[in-house]
């Protein structure tokens, strides 16, 4: 028993007279435990949430990559050279030259310009269209089933493959590539969107709003758009991600982005014939293009983490 | 039971018609005159008209659209514009190798990434987890042929292990088909090994907080027990539907995968047909690979019965 | 010596925030074999816990245990998890509060029962089978050999409290931990469970220790009560001792009624529909007593100096400064 002294009992009634002298007094109790300072501010919440802080560093050194990339040391990156064919990497051309003599450091630093403007792109115009259509969707009863039967449909359909079906229509420009690749991911949104919507219509404020007449736009700016920000931040990163792959995946195999304009895609599809060779040509957009990526999954992740925790525990 | 299948099957039929709309108007809408094509440079415009008729392109939307739906229920996927072979069967002459290269891939994956995941979600939080999160996010970032030049160069090239490119038939031999699908399988398996992983390990957190999981260890029950017996089988559901939604990524993989490989399956033939417009072969590809996908879907989602006893149809 | 012996145990939590939670703080009692101990508390006072800590079923990390809790002798803290093992289910087995979600959906109730005793008997099978159809009618549930083939879905909750018992005494265990065995059922069926769980004890023979903030359910079932507050004991006593005469305010408000100071005098007692105030946070040491910002004879000596356990009455323990002292008979 954890007891130090023992003392006379008190005696009846007299509360006034007991001081810590008269009773007994618990013994201390050791500490299992040492408490940790959590770190606030900026800096802590970065500390806190390491994804978000690398995904975000390497995402904004790639934005800038691709900004100044006229002034980061580089070469026209569409100027030939078949002088200077598959030369190495070296001081002069530091990841080498392809096939035609063109600088490939170069290219790979335009090449950020393609892949970041098709992940914006992608992610920005299938988040508005599909946040439309989830609205939609959501409070137009009739129109639901018909528009859920459709992106049942489109969602069947391999996003890479209906990308390169929607290709084979077009020419291949970045506008294109943009549009093919938002109508394959536009399902995956407005399914997310519509799935808050209808969780949210069960709870008992939105109901109570609906019930008392408030009007359906005024539900949706005060209560379901807040509530769909943070799944919609976090699912825009992933379609981010994912259009930078297909775009990267569809240049590969010749469907993509014009062989005129450098794209990651692009360079390393120039550069299959020699890959046994020549590995470099592949390798260093290959590693811009999974940095990128990377750091875009990592701030999905990160954010999801942060502001979604519900759904960081599903996935 | 027997009702629920049925109607689980009547409910992919509009799925499938949207498919089916979407990849006739791709025809449709295809730039280029398939009546012009056909009858050559030297034709005359009223040539080019009575193909068109013979064809039957100058009749509306809907009634082309009708017939051909019907021919592709009797499995008549047109002609290719560029080889004039029946679709149908150039899909046919190619489906071995894709189909060889999805299965082991499938294989592969489920039987490393589900361990991966469970034993995640048991250390979680310890350095296990934190590599298999690590993997999962670059399974997801690096794109297929990347992890195929990798593969390639270092164990085919460097190594010598595997062949460098092409396939060989079942046919020649199980050691030499399996030797020239090993190294696409992996490159193919990475970003589908991701997501299940994460499914995985996502499901198994949530199940391991259960009180059912709790009663169990009141009982004595060892680590191993708990996690492949009383957990696994409850975060089943979770991860085969995600192995199923997972086949999409399977599929736009393997056409990518079997270009860096040189594999002749659908892939090459869906590029092949791409770089020259053959839009028939695409649609049959597309149409095919959609078909294989909500079949697989379709088949999961009867199989939930067997995980979860509380699943009565 | 006492079957089981908890001893200054304290199990604390890190949370997500980098603070600790106190959850239990220094408990400490005894359980003699074939005895039926209540503890008693509010939620969240650490009762639980203290039942999950006997059995070692804190997840560690976030957790951690420190003291002794010996069984027969033996310090459950120092054993391996393999010989940890072996006495759950085994020697000390747990029913829970929440019939409804602690049978696995997944697995046959027969499965389920079969379970421990595959792994502690080594039976068969079939064996297994057998014996979970035995216990089933052990506790009560017609037509057994149908049942050991269902799910448990298709039970009600005071069939799937049966099958938890079941489970519970399949390998007649000395301890039984039975946290919360009724809080979730009908009343109906919470007296079948009880009138059950008392009918078994004589059967078996095993100690109980009884969770609950029920005091209905202590008075009818518990020999012993313990009470809990804010992680610690508070007040021990046998429980006829405890309801004629609770020494610590914080169970004299739980019974309702708290003699008024000098209540001698006129004998007046005021009914007190709840206890005023807030339970203390348990991620800050406390100070004094733990009870002191609740508490109606609160001084400032009990915010600053804390109260140990004394003897206030033969076999009556309570930590309160000013509790009455009973002659205690030497």
């Amino acid at each position: 028993m954890s007891t130090t002294a023992v003392s006379p009992g008190a005696p009846l009634g007299g509360r006034a007279a007991l001081t810590a002298k008269d009773v007994a007094v618990a013994a201390p109790l050791p500490d299992v435990m040492q408490p940790k300072r959590v770190r606030k501010g900026l800096f802590g919440y970065l500390m806190r949430h390491p994804n978000i802080a690398i995904g975000g560093f390497l995402l904004l050194l790639m934005v800038a990559i691709a900004v100044f990339a006229p002034f980061l040391w580089t070469k026209d990156p569409t100027a030939l050279a078949p002088v200077m064919r598959t030369r190495n990497p070296s001081a002069s051309a530091w990841f080498g030259t392809d096939m035609l003599g063109r600088d490939v450091y170069s290219r790979v630093l335009y090449g950020a310009r393609v892949s970041l403007m098709v992940g914006f792109g992608v992610a920005f115009f299938a988040s508005i269209i599909g946040l439309t259509i989830g609205l939609v969707s959501g409070f137009v009863r009739w129109a639901d089933s018909i528009i859920m039967r459709i992106m049942d449909g489109l969602m069947s359909i391999p996003s890479i493959l209906l990308a390169i079906a929607l290709m084979a229509l077009t020419r291949g420009s970045v506008g294109n590539v943009i549009l093919a690749i938002t109508i394959a991911e536009i399902p995956r949104v407005s399914r997310l969107v519509r799935g808050v919507v209808l969780s949210l219509r069960e709870q008992p404020y939105v109901e109570a709003a609906i019930a008392s007449g408030t009007r359906t736009p005024v539900i949706i700016w005060r209560h379901i758009l807040p509530n769909t920000m943070a799944p919609m931040t976090v699912q825009a990163t992933y379609i981010c991600a994912a259009a930078m792959l297909i775009e990267a995946g569809l240049s590969f195999i010749g469907a993509g982005t014009p062989p005129i304009i450098p794209s990651w895609g692009n360079i390393m599809a120039e550069g299959r014939a020699l890959w046994q060779v020549k590995p470099y040509i592949v390798f260093f957009p290959a590693i811009f293009l999974s940095i990128t990526v990377l750091a875009v999954n990592l701030l999905g992740d990160g954010l999801r983490d942060s502001l979604d925790p519900r759904a960081a525990k599903r996935v | 039971m027997f009702a629920y299948i049925i109607r689980r099957i009547l409910a992919t039929i509009p799925v499938m018609a949207v498919v089916a709309l979407f990849v006739f108007s791709l025809l449709y809408l295809a730039p280029g005159d398939p009546a012009a094509v056909i009858a050559g440079d030297q034709a005359t415009p009223a040539d080019v008209e009575r193909i068109r008729a013979g064809l039957g392109l100058d009749r509306p939307f809907l009634v082309r659209f009708g017939e051909w739906t019907w021919n592709i229920i009797r499995g008549d996927l047109g002609v290719s514009i560029f080889t004039n072979l029946p679709v149908s069967r150039m899909i046919a002459q190619r489906i071995e190798p894709t189909l060889s290269l999805m299965v082991i891939t499938l294989f592969l994956a489920v039987i490393i990434a589900v361990p991966m995941g469970v034993v995640a979600a048991w250390k979680s939080g310890g350095w296990i987890d934190r590599a298999v999160m690590a993997f999962a996010v670059l399974g997801f970032s690096v794109p297929v042929f990347v992890v195929g030049y990798v593969l390639a160069y270092y164990f085919a090239l460097g190594l010598d292990w595997f062949p460098v490119q092409g396939y060989t038939p079942i046919s020649q031999g199980f050691g030499p088909w399996l030797s020239n699908l090993v190294l696409p399988a992996v490159a193919l398996s990475s970003a589908y090994i991701a997501l299940i992983a994460r499914i995985t390990r996502a499901t198994m957190l949530e199940v391991l907080q259960q009180d059912y999981i709790r009663t169990a260890r009141a009982k004595g029950a060892g680590q191993r027990t708990i996690l492949f017996l009383h957990a696994l089988k409850n975060a089943a559901v979770p991860i085969v539907t995600v192995i199923g939604i997972g086949v999409a990524l399977l599929i736009g993989g393997a056409v990518i995968t079997e270009s860096v490989f040189a594999i002749p399956g659908l892939g090459r033939l869906t590029i092949d047909a791409i770089l020259r417009r053959d839009y028939p072969v695409i649609q049959g590809v597309v149409l095919l690979f959609s078909f294989v996908y909500v079949l697989v879907n379709l088949l999961i989602d009867l199989s939930y019965t067997l995980f979860d006893p509380r699943i009565r149809y | 010596m006492a079957l089981l012996e908890v001893e200054n145990l304290q199990t604390h939590f890190r949370t997500p925030d980098g603070g600790v939670n106190r959850a239990v703080d220094g408990l400490s009692f005894s359980v003699e074999a074939g005895e039926t101990v209540a503890i008693v508390g509010e939620s969240g006072c650490g009762k639980s816990v203290t039942s999950m800590s006997i059995l070692r079923l804190i997840p560690e990390p976030p957790g951690q245990l420190a003291g002794a809790i010996r069984f027969q002798g033996k310090d459950l803290l120092k054993l391996s998890e393999r010989e940890m093992r072996a006495i759950r289910g085994n020697d000390i087995s747990m029913i829970f509060q929440e019939p409804m979600t602690s049978l696995n959906p997944v697995l046959s109730i027969g499965q389920q029962i079969g379970e421990a005793l595959r792994l502690h008997q080594g039976l068969s099978k079939q064996e297994a089978e057998a014996k979970a159809v035995e216990m089933l009618t052990l506790v009560g549930i017609p037509a057994p050999a149908k049942r050991v083939r269902e799910y448990p879905h298709q039970l009600s909750g005071g069939m799937r409290q049966r099958v938890m018992i079941a489970i519970a005494l399949a390998c007649n265990p000395k301890l039984l931990i039975a946290d919360e065995p009724t809080t979730a059922l009908d009343v109906t069926i919470q007296a079948q469970i009880l009138d059950l769980m008392r009918d078994l004890k004589h059967r078996v023979g095993a100690a109980i220790v009884l969770i609950t903030h029920d005091l209905g359910v202590v008075a009818e079932v518990a020999e012993r009560v313990i009470v809990m507050y804010a992680g610690r004991k508070v007040e021990e006593a046998k429980v006829a001792e405890l309801f004629r005469s609770p020494k610590h305010p914080y169970t004299q408000g739980l019974l309702g009624a708290v003699p008024k100071l000098g209540s001698s005098l006129d004998n007046e007692t005021e009914r007190l529909a709840e206890i005023p105030g807030l339970v203390p946070s348990l991620k800050e040491k406390i100070q004094g007593c733990v009870f002191a910002s609740r508490c109606p004879k609160m001084t400032e000596l009990c915010r600053e100096v804390p109260p140990a356990l004394e003897e206030k009455a033969p076999h009556h323990v309570a930590a309160c400064h000013y509790a009455e002292r009973e002659a205690i008979a030497a």
